[in-house]
């Protein structure tokens, strides 16, 4: 035991050189978003700016001089609230519909239908998107719109949220179910009387994943969105990258890391928000296997 | 009305969502895709039959980028995920000694970069990463004197594996909660036996966190072989200060051949590609698993 406290400042050392390294990006974003542009450039970065340039961020989000405006603020705030939001109603009422019906209801095609549903799962993203991006643009007519962004979350096919949800439905005694069902009660009436109330933490972690998913979500939006009034934040990024680079001033990093802090602090509140069901998904990811 | 069929009733009721979904978006897609893997089809015309022409272009290499987009792709896995999977597995251990002071801090610092999205985290690290006014080497002057490397252009990989092992956290988290169900009686009694701290890790903590670390490497190259956002907007922010041909992703090739040249149909031939070897990885990881641990369950 002696020798394992002689290990202890040691680990110490570890763990602070490891949260140095962790936050050297993060400092970096945040000083290099108050710099001038002239310090920016500079050969030898500072951490500390020379001066505090807090008007970077609302020449990021509003400049009205701007000819051009590469991060169009407002409308990305308002898109990806909205996509968030309804990604995250359906996937609660959804996939939990669903993962009631696997838990609960025994027939025949109850296990060959799960099989089924998990092994999708397997599945590369990019092997469906491009027959899907075929039928939503030239059957549905819905390129440049949000609807691919979130309609597929009302049909319950995410099934690691389904499987998550599946294996805590089982835990609910069946006694509690069938009294219900003496009592009169129907069976939607069980489902959202008696097995939504009891699965809120469960639940609050189908929400949590699915916010921060939809909210960093590249691929997507960088597929189906053309006209910047529809962009998301994420591709509303990407597209300031790309303005920026035609700049005769090169890339206005200053700017484009303030508008970088928009989109990661809410991603950084909502993780302190809800800091345990972070922990418990994730954590039930690896361990049930 | 007798049970079992009431059953089936509810079942299918309470599933309708994921079938009706499972339909529109999963299978009929994975069925004209394998379709379309033989067609030349550009969205706009209608799909032309061409049979095994896409695999016979792509295998042969006509499809100028195909072996490129491998070969960075492998290189990658081989290098990201073992490196990612040990510094995880090195941070968990550290974060599950006991009786460390600030422990809840260190652990949400080190978990939470991998949440952050990834345009953002890759845009600060492309700033980080300049050769000219990075921090990177400003600290490599300032530590070893003289001008850093060119990171931009001699070590484009490198740079996206730096970005991958930082978002390491998932991974992490996942190692602790495993590290947290070893026994700790079978620690202690290897201590008793006089087992040193390495030999307790390698013949007590190795085994029993063994499925983690089995889940952990099958996921890591699952995605490793799936790297998109990272390497796009990397490469639109380097552009032509970054060798190119170094990020680009077999999922990046598949992207430009639909999305850009309109070639829906070899683009689909390349998805199929890929989907067979992730299953093949995956199978020759659980045969290895079967010879090399035999006892597990």
């Amino acid at each position: 035991m002696n020798k394992s406290k002689a290990f202890r400042p040691f680990i110490y050392g570890l763990l602070l050189l490891g949260c140095a390294l962790m936050l050297l990006p993060v400092m970096a974003m945040f000083s290099t978003a108050l710099k001038s542009m002239p310090e920016v450039y500079a050969p030898e970065p500072t951490l500390i700016p020379a001066s505090f340039h807090f008007d970077n961020f609302y020449r990021a989000l509003f400049d009205p001089t701007a000819s051009y405006r590469p991060f169009n603020f407002l409308p990305a705030l308002k898109n990806t609230i909205s996509v968030t939001l309804l990604n995250i109603i359906g996937n609660l009422v959804s996939c939990s519909l669903v993962a009631w019906g696997f838990a609960r209801y025994k027939c025949r095609w109850n296990k060959p239908l799960f099989v089924v549903m998990l092994s999708a799962m397997m599945l590369p993203s990019i092997i469906l998107s491009i027959p899907t991006f075929v039928l939503f643009v030239k059957y549905f007519g819905w390129y440049d719109t949000l609807y691919p962004l979130w309609v597929p979350a009302f049909f319950g096919i995410n099934s690691f949220f389904i499987f998550l949800l599946h294996s805590f439905f089982r835990g609910i005694p069946e006694s509690l179910v069938e009294a219900a069902r003496i009592d009169g009660c129907s069976e939607i009436g069980i489902f959202c009387r008696i097995v939504v109330p009891l699965s809120k933490p469960v639940l609050m972690v189908v929400a949590v994943f699915t916010f921060i998913w939809t909210w960093n979500d590249f691929f997507t939006p960088l597929l189906y969105l053309e006209d910047d009034s529809k962009f998301t934040f994420a591709i509303a990024l990407q597209n300031f990258v790309r303005g920026s680079q035609g700049s005769v001033f090169g890339t206005q990093w200053n700017l484009l890391m303030a508008a970088n802090i928009v989109v990661t602090v809410p991603i950084v509140i909502l993780f302190f928000a809800a800091q345990r069901y972070f922990v418990e998904g994730i954590s039930l990811t690896g361990v049930k296997q | 009305m007798n049970e079992q069929s009431r059953n089936t009733r509810y079942f299918f009721l309470f599933i309708s969502p994921w079938l009706v979904g499972f339909s529109v978006f999963i299978l009929g897609p994975i069925i004209s895709s394998i379709y379309l893997s033989f067609t030349k089809y550009s969205i706009s015309d209608p799909p032309r039959w061409v049979g095994l022409d896409n695999y016979a272009v792509i295998f042969k290499g006509w499809e100028p980028s195909f072996y490129n987009s491998v070969e960075v792709t492998i290189a990658y896995s081989v290098l990201a995920v073992p490196l990612g999977v040990s510094v995880a597995l090195f941070a968990a251990l550290m974060l599950n000694v006991p009786k460390i002071k600030g422990m809840s801090y260190y652990r949400t610092i080190f978990f939470l970069p991998s949440l952050l999205p990834a345009v953002a985290t890759t845009i600060t690290w492309a700033f980080v990463f300049n050769p000219k006014y990075g921090y990177l080497n400003a600290v490599y002057t300032a530590l070893l004197g003289g001008d850093g490397p060119d990171w931009f252009m001699q070590h484009t990989l490198g740079c996206l594996i730096m970005i991958a092992v930082w978002g390491f956290g998932n991974t992490m988290m996942i190692f602790l909660a495993g590290l947290q169900e070893v026994p700790k009686s079978l620690v202690e009694a290897a201590t008793v036996d006089g087992a040193n701290a390495w030999q307790r890790f390698w013949h007590v903590t190795v085994p029993a966190i063994f499925p983690v670390l089995f889940f952990n490497i099958v996921v890591g190259i699952i995605g490793s072989f799936q790297v998109f956002t990272q390497a796009f907007v990397f490469r639109s922010i380097g552009g032509a200060q970054i060798n190119e041909k170094a990020v680009f992703f077999y999922v990046l090739n598949i992207y430009e051949n639909a999305f850009q040249y309109g070639r829906f149909g070899l683009a689909c031939a390349l998805a199929w590609i890929l989907m067979v070897a992730i299953l093949m990885m995956t199978l020759v990881q659980f045969y290895l698993k079967k010879r090399w641990a035999p006892d597990d369950e």
